[in-house]
């Protein structure tokens, strides 16, 4: 193979920044004070907080090397399945970071605040035309809460119909968070198993589909990265004995300008706009996971609403005595909805399609690449992940987890494993869209060098990574005893 | 991970599909999860266990154990009520994987239907299953 991506270099050791800290220092100096002294009253004394002194450079400087151990979507290939890991192009950031929206304060009143209500309102429509759906809320912070949103619109819904349903059927390749957020709303989670090709079953449905089944939270493309193609046929067996289908589109990458989720029956759905859209994604937020809705739902929506006046302005309806209420401070993460607002602008309607393309185009190319040397489950089109596990290794004792940790060592972003659960030590790749051909070949070269080093010399697996900054950490004393505190 | 011939299956034990074992001891039933189960699930992080008294039916999940692979659910061998918990495990949940039939042991049933035990797999049959599954 070519010259690794990962090299050996000069790495800085950098202790925590309260380590660094000296009695005294400080990164700015004040005006020497022209006023007398005056002692705090005695209510406002306390301890002062645990705050490192420093000066700039210091600060500087910490961050930055912390920033160089970073394996990053902006030094390497991500390929962290069901994350979307695509790359945020720097545009988005000059556009969030005009002043006129950096400096919008969320209490401006509407009349004051036309440029960012347009862009909201905006982005609401665009979303609903990607999704096929009617009305948008932005509110949800992130995918699970927009779950949770939905199934509090669909469960308004019903009791505004009479009716009082407690189950929620989940099929087995949904995202975990999809029993939990019906959970929360009272529903009890009711699991259906996928047939043999890795997708829902219109017969498996039928047979614990009730009256007393609110409705299907149905993941698609589903976690093995495959298109649920009997949906239509699902929603129609669900909607006939009156139950309502949600559709988790956090994978809504592989689909865009493709397929409409409400062409195929869907009555909700959230989108991740931090992974399919192209907002920053690292570090655990901010996300945005907004909830779009057929029309019989948008009187549930969260508050406050954006309207548009009959002078073309816009304005914040709060007067809907339907809603579920509000479910995030103001009009949720602003900063995230402008990033994918941007990314919508500057990609128009063929430049997302090609992106959905290309980004399926590039998961069935590692597949095609990869599938003589690691086991490949479901042996058919993916969209835009890829599913393998770690059969062909477990012989040699080298699991996921070990040859994960030893991309590290070739510099590369280790891939999602151990998930989805239906699948035994499962390796899950999502190249996007936003890698090369020469970048996917760096990519896979390091995977089969990986495999034959699994056959070759194990131990080299069970020691990785032997180049990163940390050796292999001790996933399960952290996870025992954790330690919260700097 | 461990092939089958690696295992450890105890004789005395009896098994289900889902990975429990159960142990007769007298009037009582100690459950744990078998070799198989724990090393599959890698290391354990954190066991939530109900409260002696609560009653479950057989199959029910009565708790759920967190390794740094996934979290899965416990299911009771036979229907009945809980009078022991393992309360060891909440500081050492590493004694599922280092002890799985012994000191790694989670509850104690007094079953509803000792009848229930019965239908539970014996060893060569538990066997046979994992190699279904391999």
């Amino acid at each position: 193979m070519t010259a690794r991506v990962g090299t050996t270099g000069l790495v800085f050791e950098e202790p925590p920044i309260w380590e660094r800290s000296r009695p005294g220092r400080t990164g700015f100096s004040l005006p020497r004070r022209d006023v007398p002294e005056a002692a705090l009253p005695p209510g406002l004394e306390g301890e002062a907080p645990d705050l490192p002194e420093l000066t700039e450079a210091d600060v500087v400087r910490h961050f930055t090397r912390l920033s160089q151990w970073n394996v990053s979507v902006d030094t390497t290939t991500y390929p962290l399945g069901s994350c979307t890991m695509k790359y945020n192009p720097r545009l988005h950031e000059a556009v969030v970071a005009l002043e006129g929206l950096r400096a919008a304060h969320p209490l401006l009143p509407p009349a004051l605040a036309q440029g960012p209500l347009r862009i909201l309102w905006e982005a609401e429509r665009f979303l609903a035309e990607i999704t096929g759906m009617d009305a948008v809320s932005l509110q949800p912070a992130a995918g699970a809460q927009g779950e949770l949103t939905g199934i509090l619109v669909i469960r308004a819904f019903l009791a505004r119909r009479g009716e009082r349903r407690t189950k929620i059927l989940v099929p087995d390749t949904a995202h975990g968070t999809n029993p939990a957020s019906a959970a929360l709303c009272g529903l009890r989670p009711v699991p259906v198993a996928s047939g043999p090709d890795g997708v829902l079953e219109p017969a498996a449905v039928e047979a614990v589909m009730d009256e007393g089944v609110a409705g299907i939270m149905v993941t698609n493309p589903n976690t093995l990265g495959l298109f649920e193609e009997n949906l239509k046929e699902v929603a129609e067996i669900v909607h006939a004995k009156g139950g309502l289908v949600y559709c988790d589109g956090a994978n809504l990458n592989a689909l865009m300008g493709v397929v409409r989720m409400g062409d195929l029956g869907v009555d909700a759905m959230h989108l991740n706009l931090h992974k399919t859209f192209s907002a920053p994604h690292g570090g655990g937020g901010p996300g945005s996971g907004p909830l779009c809705v057929r029309a019989p739902f948008e009187p549930f929506l969260p508050v406050p609403r954006i309207v548009e006046r009959p002078d073309g302005s816009l304005d914040l309806d709060h007067g809907r005595p339907l809603s579920v209420g509000r479910v995030h401070a103001f009009y949720g993460n602003f900063g995230v909805i402008v990033r994918a607002w941007a990314y919508i602008r500057s990609m128009g309607a063929e430049g997302l399609r090609r992106a959905s393309e290309l980004a399926v185009l590039n998961a069935n190319y590692v597949k095609e690449r990869l599938k003589d040397v690691l086991h490949l489950p479901y042996d058919r089109p993916c969209l835009h992940e890829c599913v393998f596990t770690d059969r062909n290794q477990t012989p040699r004792k080298v699991t996921a987890l070990d040859m994960a940790k030893r991309l590290i060592d070739y510099g590369y972003h280790p891939p999602t494993i151990y998930f989805p659960l239906v699948v035994r030590g499962a390796l899950m790749i999502e190249p996007t869209e936003t890698e090369s051909k020469a970048d996917l070949d760096g990519l896979i070269e390091a995977l089969r060098a990986i495999a034959a080093e699994a056959e070759a010399e194990p131990q080299v697996l069970h020691d990785a990574p032997v180049r990163a900054k940390r050796r292999r950490l001790d996933e399960a004393a952290a996870a025992r005893s954790p330690c919260l505190t700097g | 991970m461990k092939t089958l011939d690696e295992l450890i299956l105890p004789h005395d034990l009896r098994y289900t599909r889902d990975h429990e074992w159960a142990r007769v001891e007298g009037d009582l039933v100690r459950v744990g999860i078998t070799d198989y189960a724990q090393d599959q699930l890698g290391d354990v992080v954190y066991v939530e266990l109900p409260e002696a008294g609560q009653t479950f039916a057989r199959g029910e999940a009565f708790g759920t154990v967190e390794s740094v692979k996934a979290v899965s659910e416990l299911y009771l061998p036979v229907g009945g009520e809980i009078v022991e918990v393992n309360t060891g495990l909440s500081d050492a949940p590493q004694l599922v994987n280092e002890k799985p039939y012994d000191r790694g042991w989670m509850v104690v049933v007094r079953p509803s239907d000792p009848a229930e035990i019965g239908g539970l797999l014996d060893v060569e049959a538990y066997r046979e299953h994992l190699r279904g599954i391999e």
